[in-house]
């Protein structure tokens, strides 16, 4: 079994927390990992994504191969259609709903959330105001992340749960607590 | 269990536990993340980051000198910095082991070009390793460092972004000591006179015979079971992971993987012998297809960079080595519409945005003016909203090439460098425009830190007037400011007067950078 995962976001959104709490899970689950990520120039404020494979079998390319990736994750909505051309015709979009606008040419909202409710299979969330609204305002990426775990489907919720006590241990239990939180806000928003 | 760890951090470890005593490097992207690996993790190595990559260069050969392992990094484009230094320990030998690491950038994520750094070990007639996996680079420290020590050379590690920048299980083995301080006494060997020098260069040209056993012996460098077959491929570091995505067992397609340079010739021959026709897949430029088109002959049918099977430039991808095999691959949905490029910014707070606030607002009052630019976060100042300066070519060429245009008559000619990058190749230029006298303005944009590459330490924090009067500038024309929006009808007067000042001026605009800042500020806020 694999699962070839496009993380993406603007710099500094947290896309890589993400991708530290999937690695710990799969890490701990003895599951294969090649992990891509965008250092330097490009993290100031530009778009970001990191290439996140995880397998049962030996992974060689630490890039995923156009047309096969299974799940796009992503903190802006057209950041995950950046990267549509990478999906697997049975592949799942997990996106933030928010657009940021950091630049002058942002494409027509309406026109951009319409090309991507028209992929076959998306989930689409404000985790913002999710986050906002339970009082965890610094934990929009972990929301997101609890919307895309079942979808992970090679690791569970419970694992991925678990990762999160580990990865934010050195940071306090509330912190810890806040987000498992923000995990379960996600996890619940998109069942069926 | 295995860790977790970055291309960048699987050679920082391998080295520590290679028994290195000292890591020498400056920042640079794909790069930078082995010294701080090191600084984070090994007490007992000196790795304080140097001013530039010569420098640091010189410094691990020293080390070497004196019996201990050296490890020195870089990206691609700080060889050319340390090419001097780089090349000529080829013709000294080394004593203790001497690794140069080299992070290659093809398609530029980072960089102004995508040279290889394989040429440059070439050039220097040295051992190259190319690893395919972080495992590999982690397993390949220790034998960088002994066939270092076995061939009294300097061995160069070349990597490449995906490699450097990408994470994965590695297996953990265990730690060697460091070496003891053993001196060297062959004043022969180090003092580079020209009698010395030949002596040296010939034994150099006689291990090259050694050096190409070592490679077809190699356990890094290996040919699959091999049949006839239309085609062979030649897969070398990282592109063997592309290669061996693609199957090609299942096709049919023998593979020679290459991660110990010299070119092993004799696997190469094996492989073309029971092939019509061979794919070379190497990220960066065509190196090892040229080597071996040269060994095979004209009537040899080789392809790749050279030939368009694979493209010339950018990196390689398992998308276009699968294209180059004949996999073609399904593709369910077409590139979206409604998407434009994000390009990076300078950060709201920064104080670059103010200094080309400045800038902007003064040079629009003369019809010549001319703003050279330098590398680092404030080469954002190129794009909008700034479209602040004329050029960025290498480390420090803002002063010399303001002084060039200078010196041909432009004017206002204005240099606009970072406090790293003038400590790095600034200063030197700065002498030379004193000494001409050239009547350019210099903008030393002091943000305390070296910014782009993620706010390592500066070499010359709290030292820029010092060095500036130092190497002859006016006291009078060493200013210093605040950039900030308050302050800019001060800023925009003294830009105007060393504009007018016929002779070198230096205005200092500093304030802290404001990703260190907040990252301070957080630190601080977490341990109250």
């Amino acid at each position: 079994m694999k699962k070839d995962i496009i993380l993406a976001g603007v710099g500094g959104q947290g896309i890589l927390t993400i991708a530290t709490i999937i690695g710990d899970a799969a890490a701990v689950a003895g599951l294969s990992l090649k992990q891509a990520e965008v250092h330097g120039m490009s993290q100031r404020g530009g778009d970001v994504q990191s290439n996140l494979r995880l397998s049962t079998e030996e992974i060689h390319s630490d890039l995923i191969r156009q047309g096969t990736a299974d799940l796009i994750i992503s903190m802006e909505p057209m950041e995950a259609l950046r990267y549509q051309d990478a999906l697997a015709k049975d592949g799942w979009v997990v996106t933030s709903s928010h657009p940021y606008k950091n630049i002058p040419n942002y494409p027509d909202e309406k026109a951009m959330m319409a090309e991507l409710c028209s992929l076959p299979h998306t989930a689409i969330l404000p985790i913002e105001d999710v986050a906002r609204d339970a009082g965890l305002p610094k934990c929009a990426n972990v929301v997101l992340l609890g919307m895309a775990a079942r979808y992970i489907e090679i690791l569970s919720a419970e694992q991925l749960r678990e990762s999160i006590g580990r990865v934010f241990a050195s940071k306090g239990e509330k912190v810890v607590e806040m987000n498992c939180r923000a995990f379960d806000l996600g996890l619940n928003a998109v069942k069926e | 269990m295995k860790r977790l760890l970055l291309g960048d951090e699987a050679i920082a470890l391998g080295a520590i536990h290679a028994g290195i005593s000292g890591v020498y490097a400056y920042p640079g992207t794909p790069s930078t993340e082995i010294t701080e690996f090191i600084q984070a993790n090994a007490t007992d190595v000196r790795s304080r980051w140097c001013t530039n990559e010569k420098t640091a260069m010189e410094a691990a050969l020293g080390m070497s000198y004196a019996g201990k392992r050296a490890l020195v990094c870089m990206k691609h484009v700080g060889m050319n910095v340390a090419a001097d230094a780089f090349v000529n320990s080829a013709i000294t030998g080394i004593n203790g082991g001497l690794v140069v690491l080299a992070a290659d950038d093809p398609s530029m994520h980072s960089s102004q070009n995508e040279q290889d750094s394989r040429f440059y070990g070439k050039f220097a007639m040295i051992p190259i390793l190319e690893p395919s996996s972080q495992q590999e680079a982690y397993d390949i420290m220790p034998y960088a460092f002994a066939l270092s020590e076995q061939m009294r050379l300097p061995v160069l590690m070349r990597v490449v972004t995906r490699l450097a920048h990408s994470r994965a299980g590695v297996e953990i083995a265990t730690p060697m000591a460091q070496n003891q301080l053993n001196p060297d006494n062959e004043r022969t060997h180090w003092v580079l006179l020209p009698g010395n020098a030949r002596r040296q260069y010939a034994s150099l040209v006689e291990k090259q015979a050694q050096l190409l056993k070592l490679a077809e012996e190699s356990p890094y460098n290996k040919l699959s079971a091999t049949e006839r077959a239309p085609l062979g491929v030649v897969a070398c570091g990282i592109a063997y992971n592309y290669v061996m995505e693609n199957d090609p067992a299942r096709l049919g397609v023998p593979v020679l993987k290459v991660s110990q340079y010299p070119l092993p010739e004799a696997a190469v021959k094996a492989l073309a012998a029971q092939c019509d026709a061979l794919l070379i897949a190497e990220d960066g430029q065509p190196v090892v297809e040229e080597q071996i088109k040269a060994l095979l002959g004209t009537d040899y049918a080789v392809k790749g960079r050279l030939t368009g099977d694979l493209p010339r430039m950018g990196e390689l991808t398992p998308d276009n080595v699968g294209a180059a095999l004949g996999v073609v691959m399904e593709q369910s949905f077409t590139t979206a519409e409604n998407v434009v490029p994000r390009p990076p910014a300078l950060c709201q707070g920064c104080g670059h945005r103010d200094v080309y606030d400045a800038l902007n607002r003064v040079a629009k009052e003369y019809a010549d003016a001319r703003i050279f630019g330098d590398i680092g976060c404030y080469t954002l100042g190129a794009l909008p909203p700034f479209r602040a300066i004329d050029s960025c070519v290498d480390m420090g060429a803002s002063i010399t090439m303001a002084k060039g245009a200078a010196d041909a008559g432009v004017h206002p000619a204005i240099a606009v460098i970072g406090d790293s990058t003038f400590t790095h190749s600034g200063m030197t230029g700065l002498l030379d425009a004193v000494n001409d006298n050239s009547r350019i303005t210099i903008v030393i944009s002091d943000n305390l830190t070296t910014a782009m590459t993620g706010g390592q330490d500066s070499a010359g924090t709290n030292k820029f007037e010092a060095i500036c009067l130092g190497l002859g500038v006016d006291p009078a024309h060493v200013r210093v400011v605040v950039p900030l929006p308050k302050n800019m009808e001060e800023i925009t007067r003294i830009i105007r007067e060393e504009i007018e000042y016929e002779g070198v001026s230096v205005i200092i605009p500093r304030r802290e950078c404001i990703q260190t800042l907040n990252r301070k500020l957080r630190k601080k806020r977490a341990q109250e």
